[in-house]
């Protein structure tokens, strides 16, 4: 049985309203898909749009037109409510600069994300992700307390937490130290397809995107992606 | 993991800066809670020692507020003495004979005297009590046995009549004139025990105190009441009668004496002892203490009224006194207090809101995280709520704790100086209140910060974070 679609993005487009009054366009894209467990790698530019185009599958931010369809639901047809939970539930995001809670452990952390999603965190499936990740040993120290490579890796077992469909990972080797790049990334590869979760990883790294089947480049030029 | 932690964790990050906001918080409470407690604990101990008999009856030349505070709480200096003859006129049903010297002929009528006899018929029991005088700053009262005896204390949701801890009352009997009780806080202040002697000293005249006066001896020390008899000393009143200082005095008010001798003679006024009556000349007593008889209700406001009227004493309800005073000054006193308390709560609710509004901007980046982790908005504005609070709630119980600390720190000093016994422990039902005073206090100035942590564009604090 051939897999669906988990994302499909159709007559996308987000602009931003300058100063004088003008449209700054940051993305058009007439089409684009993404399988369920398929492993994605955006590629382009600094500045072209890709976190942009992160935060707006994500429904952190809204597009200016078009649908976003992730799942089979329309989050352009959501209310702001509605897609926080859908965020919570069914996407996870590995942020280029970890984003972990300071104030919070390495498992408070993960338990925060179960919270925000279902009320109700898994103690155990949190500690299992953290052991997959190989922090068990770090479970009650703060972000503070561990190294960069350690924290990407509280973010990676983070943003699976909920079993999302859809893993959004915004440049998560671009702050990890060159030693730990290929590990992080790795892990994020495995535990993708051992949850078979649909990644979608930015990168503007020729080296990162190579490792990848299918590599997606989004050009400044047209806005548009390209297989 | 409950948003509650997720608060607290938020307010540990921040300890410095939490605890100094909590702390002042905790401070205006602990101001509350003080006005509260010593409010409670004097309302209900002037309410206590109001208790115990109907009507005080003194010398006029002073308010009445002055006979009460003067006759039960000891405070203040006593006013005019009345003769010992008004006593026993009282409590024998003749008040027509004070009526008489009070009230001119012509303006006297035979139903006034039937009037005023058959209104202290009201009077089931009549204590007389000498006040003036102390030792070592403990009040000194003389009265007699039947004031132990008789009377009762309100203690506990009940009246109770007086216990002694140690030895027993004095007698009405030969050889018991000298003797004395001590209140529980006057045996402690001054340290005298069974068997010890001591001399009264009287606050207005120097020459009281001196060798050539008796000594009382201690037969009795009271348990505590929480009444201010507990700082008193009391002595037969018939061995204080029998002062050489204070017959002294008295002798000095001969002239008077005669002319209340003359004047009641004149009137011819039947069964009049004059033996008696010449021995009471030199007697004087600081107020009367007066228990109605239960069986004459209908007599109980025509008594104060007659002897208000009609004589030379005047006669006050200590516990309607007390209502008004309680209601009246100290009332207007406390609110004042607890107006000024409240507002420094509310100045400290202020500092939680200037501090967590401060802190947002620090905070913006955490509140996208958990935004994107898919916090809904009134799930970050319930979180900074509920640390608003947790800071509130905080401060509050370090506030009743300080309150209660203060006031045991307090406590001793204000037993001495007033007879007031506040127990740290008493806990008012009105502090109560102040938990969802403070958690109301805490959702108005959370609701400042808790709007900035609803309204934060995640997408730009989260580039911004990049």
């Amino acid at each position: 049985m051939a897999n669906h679609d988990i994302l499909i993005l159709k007559n996308l487009k987000k602009s931003y309203r300058q100063p004088d009054g003008s449209e700054l366009r940051i993305l058009d894209i007439p089409a684009y898909r993404v399988s369920q467990g398929e492993q994605v790698v955006l590629i382009g530019e600094s500045g072209c749009g890709k976190t942009t185009l992160l935060h707006v599958i994500a429904g952190i931010s809204r597009p200016t037109e078009g649908k976003v369809r992730i799942d089979d639901f329309d989050l352009t047809l959501m209310t702001e409510p509605e897609v926080d939970r859908f965020r919570a539930e069914r996407i996870g995001y590995v942020f280029q600069t970890f984003n972990l809670l300071t104030g919070f452990t390495a498992l408070e952390n993960v338990l925060l994300a179960m919270r925000f999603a279902r009320g109700r965190p898994d103690k155990t499936r949190a500690k299992k992700l953290l052991d997959r990740v190989g922090l068990s040993h770090r479970l009650t120290h703060r972000p503070t307390m561990l190294s960069v490579g350690e924290q990407q890796r509280v973010a990676v077992a983070r943003a699976l937490a909920n079993r999302p469909k859809l893993l959004l990972a915004d440049e998560p080797t671009a702050n990890v130290d060159a030693g730990n790049q290929q590990a992080i990334l790795d892990l994020i590869r495995q535990t993708s397809q051992e949850e078979n979760v649909a990644l979608m990883l930015v990168t503007h790294s020729h080296e990162v995107a190579d490792q990848f089947p299918r590599v997606d480049r989004l050009t400044e030029f047209n806005l548009a992606i390209s297989g | 993991m409950s948003l509650w932690k997720v608060a607290w964790r938020s307010i540990q990050q921040r300890v410095l800066a939490s605890g100094l906001t909590a702390f002042s918080m905790g401070l205006g409470v602990a101001l509350v809670v003080t006005v509260l407690v010593i409010h409670g604990v004097v309302s209900q101990t002037f309410k206590r020692g109001a208790t115990g008999y109907d009507l005080i009856i003194g010398g006029k030349g002073g308010s009445k507020l002055d006979l009460v505070l003067n006759t039960v709480f000891h405070l203040g200096d006593p006013l005019h003495n009345i003769p010992y003859q008004y006593f026993e006129d009282l409590q024998q049903g003749n008040l027509s004979n004070e009526v008489k010297l009070s009230v001119p002929l012509a303006e006297r009528s035979m139903g006034l005297l039937q009037r005023a006899d058959l209104v202290s018929k009201a009077v089931e029991l009549a204590i007389p009590v000498c006040l003036g005088h102390d030792y070592q700053g403990c009040p000194a009262v003389a009265t007699t046995p039947d004031f132990f005896e008789k009377l009762t204390y309100y203690y506990k949701g009940k009246d109770v009549h007086y216990q002694f801890r140690e030895g027993k009352n004095f007698q009405d009997e030969k050889g018991s004139e000298y003797d004395a009780v001590l209140g529980a806080t006057a045996a402690r202040k001054t340290g005298l025990k069974l068997g010890d002697t001591f001399r009264p000293v009287a606050k207005s005249q120097s020459e009281y105190g001196k060798h050539e006066d008796p000594e009382f001896k201690i037969v009795g020390i009271l348990e505590p009441t929480g009444t201010a008899n507990d700082r008193a000393i009391f002595m037969n009143i018939e061995g204080f009668w029998r002062c050489p200082a204070h017959a002294k005095a008295a002798a000095g008010d001969a002239a008077e004496g005669s002319e209340h001798e003359e004047h009641a003679d004149h009137e011819d006024h039947a069964g009049h002892d004059h033996t008696g009556h010449h021995h009471a000349l030199h007697r004087e007593v600081s107020a009367i203490l007066v228990c109605y008889d239960k069986s004459m209700p209908q007599l109980y406001t025509a008594l104060p009224e007659v002897v208000n009227k009609y004589t030379a004493a005047q006669a006050v309800e200590p516990s309607r006194e007390i209502f008004r005073f309680l209601n009246g000054i100290v009332g207007n006193v406390q609110l004042l207090l607890l107006i000024l308390a409240v507002l420094v709560v509310v100045v400290a609710g202020i500092g939680i809101m200037v501090s967590m509004y401060n802190s947002m901007s620090d905070r913006r980046h955490d509140i996208a995280i958990m935004r994107a982790l898919g916090a809904r908005r009134s799930t970050v504005m319930l979180i900074i709520l509920f640390e608003s609070i947790l800071l509130a709630l905080g401060g509050g119980a370090l506030g009743v704790a300080l309150g209660h600390g203060l006031i045991a720190v307090l406590g001793p000093t204000i037993a001495e100086q007033t007879g007031v016994v506040v127990n740290p422990w008493d806990f008012q039902p009105v502090e109560l209140m102040l938990i969802p005073g403070l958690v109301i206090l805490a959702s108005l100035v959370g609701y400042l910060p808790a709007m900035y942590a609803y309204k934060t564009d995640v997408a730009k604090s989260l580039m911004a974070g990049t």
